[in-house]
């Protein structure tokens, strides 16, 4: 096991282009770290200079202590899990497994040995004489995966492993890796753009964006406390609202109405005549069903919804709004950056599943001002982000951590022993 | 498809199978017939004798035909088998690696796979005589290579493309040198492509007559082809026709096997369940 740290990563693929800019990313000993971003932002890249499948431009990636930019990949100890899982279809399961002990030249009872601890972990036992090739995508990136924890690699790497996967093997699967990770306490990075995946999986997350880093932080601190407009809007689904607004004396004038930014918030940010402000959608409620002692800290605000879409256990109103130019421009512009569907000027907004509120109707709903973020149209910072706070909820999430780890390798879960 | 579409591609592939096969089976029914027979217009021979097996392989053609069964299939193999051995490591850094005079290579290649082989042999036989390489195997097998080789470079270039790069970078990360990883994974994977590639070759060699009845003089180095080219002369009294047919039959027949043999080996479809498609 080994800790992996990058200095100033910099990746240039022949066009001179820099598909990865000035990466510096620190990742603890036994970690769970989660590279996101959307397409073509970097992460494969990144992940292939880590396990030494791609020259790095300059910089040091340091593993375990020793600067290893110069190894070939098999000095470097570290496994990997491919997207399309890379079996080799020649041989058996077994074999399969076992390929990296045979290369090590390991001998056959200890092969034996270890790989039937890892199809037991995996549940492959019955498949092990079988060829890849007549397994089912499942069972083919357990294989993979079996693959990986076979012999003691110093790190794990996993490049969109799941995304193959149809969305109920997807969900599975992830709670597998994520089972595994902490039981075997192996530092991992994990490569995705899909949320679910970064917010479960990671201690930690960091998000790229067109090759440099945006954020490093717990999936918690991402979503409550993001530094900037694409953090916010890539992190979250459905994604932030952003609302045109004008600040004055820290009330800020949305299509919405006045939202009054707690003093503390919105002293240090002055007059503007144009911010974004961004709201996510659960920050919105149905006004009829909100405690009277929580009132005071919102707005409340009348508005005609266009649609409603009733999920048994969730509500979600469309609540269409006027924007000035440029904004649309810039939220269209951000849209497409983010890979997610154009956005029409209009909020999501959650409301409690009992909801009478009706698409096409006028309601009243209620906002909670303590959770809106404000954000400078032209660079994209946060003005309101809180950094103590995050900080905070990093913290709280490493000591969760560090609990959960320790109750898996008590409760004799451990593979090793 | 419909039922009646289907009727009519089977008619169909029945008269192409027929139309390609008449012209063997006539020969077979040729090697088959007495001298007297031969001439008939008849498609099955009156009386069946095995009379031209026996003059090819035990009769006063056996010193001209097994000589040069011999010369066919040792030089046929060896060209074979270095031609399978240069062009996998051609076609493996072209598929693979980014170098310069890629193109030049595989264009050099298709130059000398179309080059008009009559054009070459006048002074090719000039050139052996000098060197002293006339009417000897490596005469035979260095001209089989030009012909091979260009064609087991494109076929096996197509076959290496097919095999996932991840496949390679997989083998790596699990501890493998390149070398490991292209003799554990790569060839492996490349097998089928390797035998039919073979195939093909052996075949090209095994056909070839003009540098055969040109570079050799003797059953030193003659082959099969050339050989059967010279019957005319063996018998003043008979018609070699049934001769020669025996001796057709019998060269086809190594070529059959071998494809029988290796059917099962050129499946493609074996990199299937690698990745996901
Ligand atoms: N071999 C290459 N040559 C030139 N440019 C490349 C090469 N590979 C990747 N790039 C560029 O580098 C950038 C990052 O690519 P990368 O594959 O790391 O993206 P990614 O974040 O993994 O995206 P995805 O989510 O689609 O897998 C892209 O802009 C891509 O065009
Ligand atoms: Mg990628």
């Amino acid at each position: 096991m080994a800790s992996v740290e990058m200095k100033n990563i910099v990746k240039k693929y022949g066009d001179g282009f820099p598909a990865v800019n000035d990466v510096s990313l620190d990742i603890a000993d036994g970690e769970f770290m989660i590279l996101v971003g959307p397409s073509g932002c970097g992460k494969s890249t990144l992940l292939r200079m880590v396990v030494g499948l791609e020259d790095i431009t300059s910089g040091d990636m340091i593993i375990g202590g020793t600067r290893v930019n110069d190894k070939a990949p098999r000095e470097r100890n570290l496994s990997m899990v491919f997207q399309n899982y890379a079996l080799y279809p020649h041989l058996s399961v077994f074999e399969n497994i076992a390929f990296p002990l045979r290369l090590a030249k390991t001998p056959e009872a200890e092969v034996q040995e270890k790989v039937r601890a890892a199809a037991d972990v995996l549940e492959l036992h019955e498949h092990l004489d079988r060829k890849p090739a007549n397994l089912s995508g499942g069972q083919r990136q357990r294989v993979a995966m079996g693959r990986a924890i076979v012999r003691d690699a110093d790190a794990f790497l996993f490049d969109e492993p799941l995304s193959n996967l149809d969305a109920k093997l997807r969900g599975q699967m992830r709670t597998e890796i994520a089972r595994l990770q902490r039981r075997l306490g192996i530092t991992t990075i994990y490569v995705t753009h899909d949320q679910t995946e970064a917010m479960t999986l990671g201690d930690r997350v960091c998000v790229l964006r067109r090759g440099v880093i945006q954020q490093v932080a717990s999936p918690r601190e991402l979503y409550e406390q993001p530094v900037n407009l694409f953090v916010a809007g890539f992190i979250g689904s459905p994604p932030m609202n952003f609302l045109p607004a004008k600040l004055r004396n820290g009330t800020l004038a949305t299509p919405f109405g006045d939202i009054t930014l707690d003093p503390k918030r919105g002293a240090d940010i002055g007059d503007r005549d144009l911010v974004l402000v961004g709201i996510r959608p659960e920050a919105f409620d149905d006004a009829s069903l909100v405690d009277e002692a929580k009132k005071p800290y919102g707005s409340t605000f009348r508005a005609r919804v266009d649609v409603t879409e009733w999920l048994g256990d969730s509500q979600f109103a469309y609540i269409p709004y006027e924007a000035p130019e440029e904004v649309v421009e810039q939220l269209k512009e951000l849209s497409r950056e983010l890979d997610s569907e154009a956005l029409r000027t209009q909020a999501v907004v959650s409301i409690d599943s009992t909801s009478r509120i009706r698409a096409g109707r006028e309601a009243e709903f209620w906002l909670d001002a303590r959770k809106v973020h404000v954000f400078d149209p032209a660079t994209g910072e946060n003005l309101t982000r809180d950094s103590d706070a995050g900080a905070e909820l990093t913290r709280l999430a490493e000591e969760q951590r560090a609990e959960e780890i320790d109750e898996a390798r008590a409760s004799g879960l451990t593979v090793e022993g | 498809m419909s039922a009646k579409e289907r009727n009519w591609w089977i008619v169909a592939g029945v008269v192409i199978v027929l139309y390609a096969l008449f012209p063997i089976a006539w020969i077979v029914s040729l090697s088959f017939k007495a001298p007297a027979d031969i001439a008939n217009g008849q498609f099955l021979p009156t009386v069946f004798t095995w009379a031209n097996y026996s003059q090819i392989l035990t009769g006063d053609a056996a010193a001209l035909f097994l000589p040069a069964l011999r010369n066919s299939f040792g030089i046929c193999l060896i060209a074979t088998f270095l031609a399978c051995i240069l062009s996998m490591f051609a076609a493996y850094a072209i598929a693979r690696l980014d170098f310069k005079g890629k193109k030049l290579i595989l264009s050099t290649a298709l130059a000398v796979a179309i080059f008009p082989v009559i054009s070459i042999v006048t002074p090719l036989f000039n050139l052996w005589r000098l060197i002293g390489l006339y009417d000897t195997w490596p005469g035979l097998i260095i001209p089989y290579l030009s012909l091979t080789l260009p064609l087991s470079i494109w076929t096996m270039s197509a076959f290496f493309r097919e095999i996932p790069w991840e496949m390679e970078q997989a083998a790596q990360v699990d501890g493998a040198t390149s070398w490991q990883a292209f003799r554990k994974v790569i060839v492996p994977l490349a097998a089928p492509g390797v035998f039919t590639t073979a195939i093909l070759a052996f075949f090209l060699a095994w056909n070839d007559f003009v540098y055969g009845i040109s570079l050799t003089s003797t059953s030193a180095a003659r082959p099969v082809p050339a050989a059967l080219g010279l019957f005319s002369g063996a018998s003043q009294f008979e018609d070699p026709t049934g001769a020669t047919a025996a001796a057709a039959v019998v060269v086809t027949i190594p070529v059959i096997i071998l494809v029988l043999i290796f059917q099962r080996r050129i499946v493609s479809g074996l990199t299937n369940g690698a990745v996901k498609g």
